[in-house]
């Protein structure tokens, strides 16, 4: 394609090398003005290192960059800026006791000639971006008081109010419920016709559909393939990502379950500020099914986690596993009344990155024979175990047993946390977002493991962000919002909308639960 | 390249790189100072090594820094700074002390108490430190730093107990000798043994003019102990796991705050020990009046720290500054060059190891230049 000014941004012959990785070879990018552009990859295929040169965070080892039909240098954010380039990070950037349009004009303040801030025309500067593109905002909230969803539109105004004109946006559909994320499409179109320029990157293919008017699809740092959305079916684009063929499907018979293993009762907990997280919570799940907690970030997740593995105190309810109470117990014990948890955090709770993998298998274990006598460690018999974990869960390279688990991948490091937890042969495993940050292979991978555990007549609790993983992995599916349990569906009767709608908190629509 | 880049990212390489650095700067003070660091050098040579008795001393100097950099090792395999090492190492030199001098006992009895009395007296102090984090979360570098200075009046009061102090001296009467740990102290002063060292000069001279004990054998062996315990035990794994991930530690089921608990316990008692060795292995075998910390404990910080908290690369770091604390001696005497150029030379090898870092870093960038240069 030749450099013209039709392009917003062209990115041309891009290298990009991390000691020896090679994050970026030789890619090209050619984003149309007024156009909603995907970049699509998996976690580590360079997609956000392409953005982070283009908006100067990183400079690149080789390859042009041109604003316009124009080369352009960028050194850093400034120069970014500059040029009209503004990019909204995962994590959001705000000052949570100013109000939204102190938030969005702060770094730019409006002064009048004797230098003091000038807040009525800096506020009427913002309102009149905020009506032109639809965004619904409150200008004189505060940030602390509102939604994720929008803090995220307060970030996309900080960039428009310095006259951004080309918007990179990170995964922004993470954080948001299913209702928000439509919200923010909507508005995505509104700049795309405004004449703004927004290049989305992401790995959901569904957004991409929604969305996007053209999609660059990045593999391993090399440049695979531009095409229509519009005109592409997910599975075809989920294989160019990937390079084979994947089953977007999870594939189970239905749900044969049994007796009700593990029962929650009118659980509360608190939050580490002392303020109510988890209200009054009750559940039950059975052996040979999967119960899925579906529920935007934030509502009570981690303090439900961190109670039944008793990390944190239960203030009132209890917890019972096969009958027996363990609330406000141990982490050992509950370990010895055979749960198991996979970590939404495996690199803070998971592993101990330092340890090789090996020693990592038997982080739970390492006390008990036969892994030690006497107190005193039995290599050979823990070098024996690790390589059988390894070799059955296919956790790679094959030989890392020795080496730190910082040096795996993250899908190898579920792996290895899933092989470890797994071996224990629990009667409920927990899984908190289980896939967060794995590519669609690893994905696929640690769904047929939760589903191969509940044919095995395991309890699983599934816990996810991810709302389309909880709808197509559990038997149940049940939505915490505000700490409590709103509603619960048979998976048969869980539909998209109904679900969200509770996730954002709608309380009227709790008919089936 | 490769290979350099290799080398320059092991250990060893970073602390030989600091100890040269060490002299340099050291040098250029030196020579700015009007003194030739030649002459110096030479000095600090011949006061470490020119006599076989000053090689003695130097490993009678180093015993008790090869045990109070263990015990800060240890520690920090836990993720502890234990900057207590030096009131733990004065509470067991007061406890031995006391115990010592009160004690009526043979020295096959009084010894095994001793060295136990010494252990579990800093164990204690190094514990209240690691139960108050446990407890209350409470930041050890401050409840050391506390229990430093109580331990340091501590001493001077007892000191000047009537009960213990020696009239006309600025300490406490020594222990018995029951309790020395000197090697055959009495054989070497009866006829035959006089006699059967006298054939041998060198050797008389280390055994008569030096205090040869058995603390540079009890250091070795708790380095190579300490080893044992931190990588081939179920606890060494547990402390090790906590000191690298405190949450998935706990997560996994450990409770970390009893492995805080033990690891400064133990850190306590090993510095306890450097307090037994130094008490009953040399002259004057008591403790006195202290102007300022002896800095038996804080010496051991920098000896574990250029260890690379490797315990027993401590053994050799604990030689190190054992020969430059009593070859020093040798720089004011001979050269006339103030002994606080050794403490510089000290002060700028911690410093270089602490930007040991940045050699690795150096390193990576090396090899990546290669490898770039090899394509």
């Amino acid at each position: 394609m030749q450099i013209s000014e039709k392009y917003a941004v062209q990115m041309r012959g891009i290298v990009k090398t991390f000691g020896s990785l090679r994050a970026l070879d030789h890619v090209d990018l050619d984003v149309r003005k007024g156009t909603i552009h995907a970049l699509l990859g998996e976690n580590g295929a360079g997609k956000s290192t392409l953005m982070n040169i283009l908006y100067g965070l990183y400079q690149a080892d080789g390859g042009e960059i041109y604003r316009n039909g124009k080369r352009v240098r960028i050194k850093g954010p400034n120069d970014a800026i500059r040029l009209g380039i503004g990019m909204v990070h995962q994590h959001f950037m705000l000052v949570e006791n100013f109000t939204v349009a102190e938030n969005v004009i702060l770094g730019r303040e409006v002064t009048n000639s004797l230098g003091v801030l000038d807040m009525k025309r800096a506020r009427e500067d913002v309102r009149r971006i905020v009506e032109k593109y639809g965004f619904q905002v409150d200008l004189d909230a505060k940030i602390e008081d509102i939604s994720v969803g929008m803090q995220q539109r307060v970030e996309i105004l900080k960039a428009l109010y310095r006259g951004v004109d080309v918007l990179i946006l990170d995964e922004p559909t993470a954080v948001l419920t299913p209702q928000e994320t439509n919200d923010l499409i909507g508005i995505m179109r509104n700049l795309a016709a405004g004449g703004k320029t927004i290049i989305l990157i992401t790995h959901k293919l569904k957004e991409i559909k929604q969305s996007s008017d053209a999609c660059t699809i990045i593999r391993r740092g090399k440049l695979i393939d531009t095409v229509n959305p519009q005109t592409v079916d997910e599975e075809t684009l989920a294989a160019k990502m990937v390079g084979h063929p994947v089953r977007l499907v999870v594939e189970k018979t239905p749900a044969q379950p049994k007796d009700a293993v593990f029962e929650i009762d009118r659980l509360s907990v608190r939050d580490k500020r002392g303020l109510p997280a988890v209200k009054d919570l009750s559940l039950k799940i059975h052996r040979g099914e999967i119960f899925g907690i579906a529920g935007v970030d934030g509502n009570g997740q981690n303090e439900l986690v961190e109670a039944i593995t008793c990390l944190t105190r239960a203030e009132s309810g209890t917890i019972k596993i096969n009958g027996e109470e363990i609330q406000n117990t141990t982490p050992q014990n509950v370990i010895r009344h055979k749960i198991s948890t996979i970590p939404s955090d495996r690199q803070r709770h998971g592993l101990v990155l330092d340890f090789s993998c090996e020693q990592n298998t038997i982080l739970e274990k390492y006390r008990s024979s036969p892994f030690s006598r006497r107190g005193v460690l039995q290599n050979g018999k823990i070098a024996a175990y690790a390589e059988k974990l390894i070799r059955d869960y296919d956790v790679r390279p094959s030989t890392c047993a020795l080496q730190p688990a910082r040096g795996l991948s993250g899908g190898n490091q579920q792996k290895l946390i899933i092989a470890r937890e797994i071996s224990n042969e629990p009667d409920l495993l927990i899984a908190v977002q289980p896939t967060r940050g794995l590519d669609v292979g690893a994905i696929e991978y640690v769904h047929k493991m939760l589903v191969h555990e509940r044919d095995a007549g395991k309890a699983v609790l599934l816990i996810s962000l991810e709302l389309d993983e909880v709808l197509s992995v559990s038997d149940t599916v049940a939505v915490l919002y505000g700490g409590s349990i709103l509603g619960t569906f048979r998976q048969d009767q869980a539909d998209e909308k109904t679900i969200g709608l509770l996730m954002a908190g709608g309380k009227q629509h709790a008919v089936n639960g | 390249m490769r290979l350099t880049a290799k080398i320059l990212k092991k250990p060893i390489t970073s602390a030989l790189i600091a100890i040269v650095c060490g002299f340099l700067v050291a040098a250029v003070v030196l020579a700015a100072a009007g003194y030739n660091p030649w002459q110096a050098f030479g000095a600090l040579f011949s006061g470490m090594f020119a006599r076989p008795k000053y090689v003695s001393n130097v490993l009678i100097k180093a015993a008790p820094i090869i045990l109070t950099g263990l015990s800060v090792a240890f520690a920090y395999k836990t993720s502890l700074f234990n900057i207590g090492a030096e009131g733990q190492y004065i509470v067991s030199a007061i406890v031995v002390t006391l115990l010592g001098i009160r004690l009526n006992l043979p020295a096959p009895l009084l010894i095994p108490v001793l060295l136990a009395a010494g252990m579990l007296a800093g164990g204690i102090w190094g514990g209240l430190v690691g139960l108050l984090k446990a407890k209350y979360g409470i930041h050890e570098v401050i409840t050391s730093i506390m229990l430093n200075w109580i331990a340091f009046y501590l001493s001077n009061y007892i000191v000047n107990l009537p009960a213990f102090h020696q009239p006309d001296s600025t300490g406490t009467y020594p222990i018995r000798e029951s309790g020395y740990i000197m090697l055959l102290p009495n054989w070497k002063r009866s006829p035959q043994g006089m006699a059967a060292l006298s054939r041998i000069p060198w050797l008389r001279e280390v055994m008569m003019r030096t205090d040869v004990n058995f603390g540079i054998l009890i250091a070795v062996f708790m380095a190579v102990l300490v080893g044992f315990v931190l990588y081939r035990t179920a606890k060494g794994f547990e402390l090790r796991a906590v000191g690298f991930n405190r949450d998935a530690a706990q997560f996994a089921g450990i409770d970390v705050g009893r492995s805080l608990l033990g690891s400064m316990l133990i850190s306590g008692a090993l510095s306890g020990l450097a307090g037994c060795v130094a008490i009953m292995g040399a002259a004057p075998h008591n403790i006195s009046t202290l102007a300022a910390f002896e800095n038996n404990g804080f010496n051991g910080l920098s000896v574990a720290f250029i260890a690379g908290g490797s315990p027993v690369g401590c053994i050799f770091a604990g030689l190190l500054f054992g020969g430059f604390l009593y070859g020093g001696q040798t720089v004011q005497a001979d050269v006339g060059a103030p002994s606080e150029i050794i403490n510089i030379m000290m002060g700028t090898i911690v410093f270089f190891m602490a930007l040991s870092k940045l050699i690795s870093t150096l390193a990576d960038r090396l090899a990546k230049g290669s490898a770039l240069h090899a394509e």
